[in-house]
């Protein structure tokens, strides 16, 4: 049986699910007690898009974290973390296009033309659209080289996400006051995140089939995409 | 079922593109297809659940009060758990449940500046002074929601004249207390505390501008404000400014707390205007507390009847 350390990969598998999915059901679950404040559209709206930017991160952590412990099993987790990322992120779309402005085309429509966290919201999402569908290994045999760099756009997507945070709330990028502290922190966080895969890039030339259970020889020292399960 | 749901209704490529969800694999799409109609139905309707809740408060009163436009108040229920208090925390639903470390009492209102007579005021004496009486009003939010709100409270005009203004009195600005022990979020460096606002002084004296020391006839809870604060209803919320501890008469504009940290968006007038919009919310259309569906916003909340003649000439674009 595959495991990390002692534990069945079964079992952390179905442990992210669980916590991916406890956002929703903790959300459900108040919106059926009226326990969503006196506005449940925005808090709803606010509560899906919060778990899309923590799992989008978690997901972007898995690599680095996999180089830092050597295991592996951060790897597998990478897809589901993300697959869940861009779900959340489909549900607060869906609240914001559906409910909030009843798909009113003209005041979305108007919306659109005026407000910058649409303008980075909504490339952020279809980013995440466009990784979510390509995610399986179908895709990866089809796109071949150009599936990997396609899939570096996640890093823009996540940076996209934190500006969209800063200008949905209020929050003032540019003189850090405001209600900054989620987004501010988020998006240092990307960013060395994003950094700890350029050194990781640049200090590692392409090496030999690493040992291990979990994942086909390496061609390169970025990818670790095994056609795996996950 | 997402699925079928979205193909359900026309939506130009533009806006979604439903096709990419066709993810056949996806198991928990259609769980979550079914949990965001739940999550839908509830949060559009959240009062078809109540009798099967916990707490069965609507948003909406049911006291029959209503605005001079025949909508009725929000709950009270509603309105004292819906609050932003940054003092408290950035959260809505925090500031009612830290609302008991402030301590109300003693409590006292500097009036000063530019007057003949400066003197300070405790809550009782203020209350002895000036007559609150019933103001319903509209309340709108930057953040493009609203509710109607019974205040009790009496017109700052009435404070601001037996002040007796100088001359060079142009503005009144207010200040919020400063109680970092009592009120956490005053110790976050990302927020220039303590809270001030400012009025003109002929909005500061015009008889819709009230100073509300209570709430639907009873005291002002301190999530909403308490002992005192004020309500402008022809302008954005955060101008209400609350748990006033000074009004001062200046000579010049009063920075505010909103504008010092993003001055493109949130100008010394803040007057609610559909045709200015927000880089962020719309200020075309709101969503009333308890409704469904999203209302459109009316000129200075409603009330251009009343204050539209104090901004003749002025190019309010430009001076938002």
């Amino acid at each position: 049986m595959r495991t990390v350390r002692s534990v069945p990969y079964g079992v952390i598998r179905a442990a992210l699910h669980f916590s991916a999915l406890l956002p929703l059901v903790v959300l459900v679950v108040r919106a059926l007690r009226n326990d969503l404040t006196a506005n449940p559209i925005q808090a709803a709206t606010q509560a899906t898009g919060d778990a899309a930017l923590w799992l989008l991160t978690l997901s972007l952590a898995c690599t680095p974290l996999s180089t830092l412990f050597r295991r592996s099993i951060f790897n597998r987790l990478r897809r589901p973390l993300g697959l869940y990322a861009f779900f959340y992120a489909a549900l607060h779309v869906l609240m914001f296009v559906g409910v909030d402005y009843a798909f009113n085309l003209r005041q979305l429509a108007d919306a659109f033309l005026e407000k910058r966290f649409l303008w980075v919201g909504a490339p952020a999402f279809l980013i995440l659209l466009a990784l979510a569908v390509t995610s399986f290994t179908y895709w990866m045999k089809r796109l071949g080289r150009k599936w990997k760099r396609l899939h570096r756009l996640v890093y823009l997507a996540a940076l996209l996400v934190v500006a969209h945070n800063a200008w949905a709330v209020k929050g003032n990028l540019t003189t850090l006051q405001g209600d900054i502290l989620q987004p501010l922190a988020f998006g240092m966080l990307i960013l060395l995140l994003l950094a700890a895969r350029l050194v990781r890039r640049s200090r590692r030339p392409a090496q030999p089939a690493r040992r291990g259970i979990h994942h086909a020889p390496a061609p390169t020292p970025i990818t670790t995409q095994a056609p795996d399960h996950g | 079922m997402k699925r079928e749901f979205l193909k359900s209704i026309h939506i130009p490529s533009s806006e979604i593109t439903p096709e990419e969800l066709y993810l056949s694999r996806r198991n928990f799409i259609k769980l979550g297809g079914a949990a965001l109609a739940g999550a839908a139905l509830a949060a559009c309707a959240p009062d078809l659940l109540t009798a099967e809740t916990a707490s069965p408060t609507s948003v909406v009163s049911n006291s029959g009060i209503v605005d001079e436009l025949g909508d009725p108040a929000t709950s009270y229920d509603a309105i004292t758990t819906y609050n932003n208090y940054y003092e408290f925390s950035t959260g809505k639903a925090e500031p009612a449940r830290l609302a008991g470390n402030l301590t109300l009492s003693p409590w006292q209102v500097e009036v000063s500046g530019r007057i003949n007579r400066p003197r300070t005021y405790s809550v009782d004496e203020l209350l002895t002074a000036f007559t609150p009486e019933e103001r319903v009003y509209r309340l709108r939010c930057v953040e493009g929601w609203s509710m109607v709100i019974p205040w009790t409270g009496f017109e700052l005009g009435e404070l601001i004249r037996q002040a007796e203004p100088a001359g060079s009195a142009k503005y009144v600005r207010f200040v919020t207390l400063s109680r970092p022990e009592e009120m956490p979020g005053q110790r976050s460096a990302m927020y220039p505390w303590p809270y001030t606002e400012g009025l003109r002084l002929d909005e500061a004296l015009n008889p819709l501008t009230l100073i509300a020391t209570g709430l639907y006839g009873k005291p002002m809870p301190a999530q909403n404000g308490a002992p005192l604060r004020l309500v402008v209803p022809w302008k954005y919320g955060f101008k209400s400014i609350k748990g006033i501890v000074k009004i001062e008469l200046v000579e010049e504009q009063p920075e505010t707390f909103w504008n010092r940290i993003a001055p493109d968006e949130y100008g010394f007038y803040s007057n609610v205007n559909p045709e200015r919009p927000h880089p962020r919310w719309s200020q075309a259309t709101e969503r009333r507390i308890g409704e469904n569906g999203r209302r459109d916003t009316q000129m200075f909340n409603g009330y251009a009847d009343q204050v539209a003649s104090l901004y003749a000439g002025m190019d309010l674009q430009k001076e938002y």
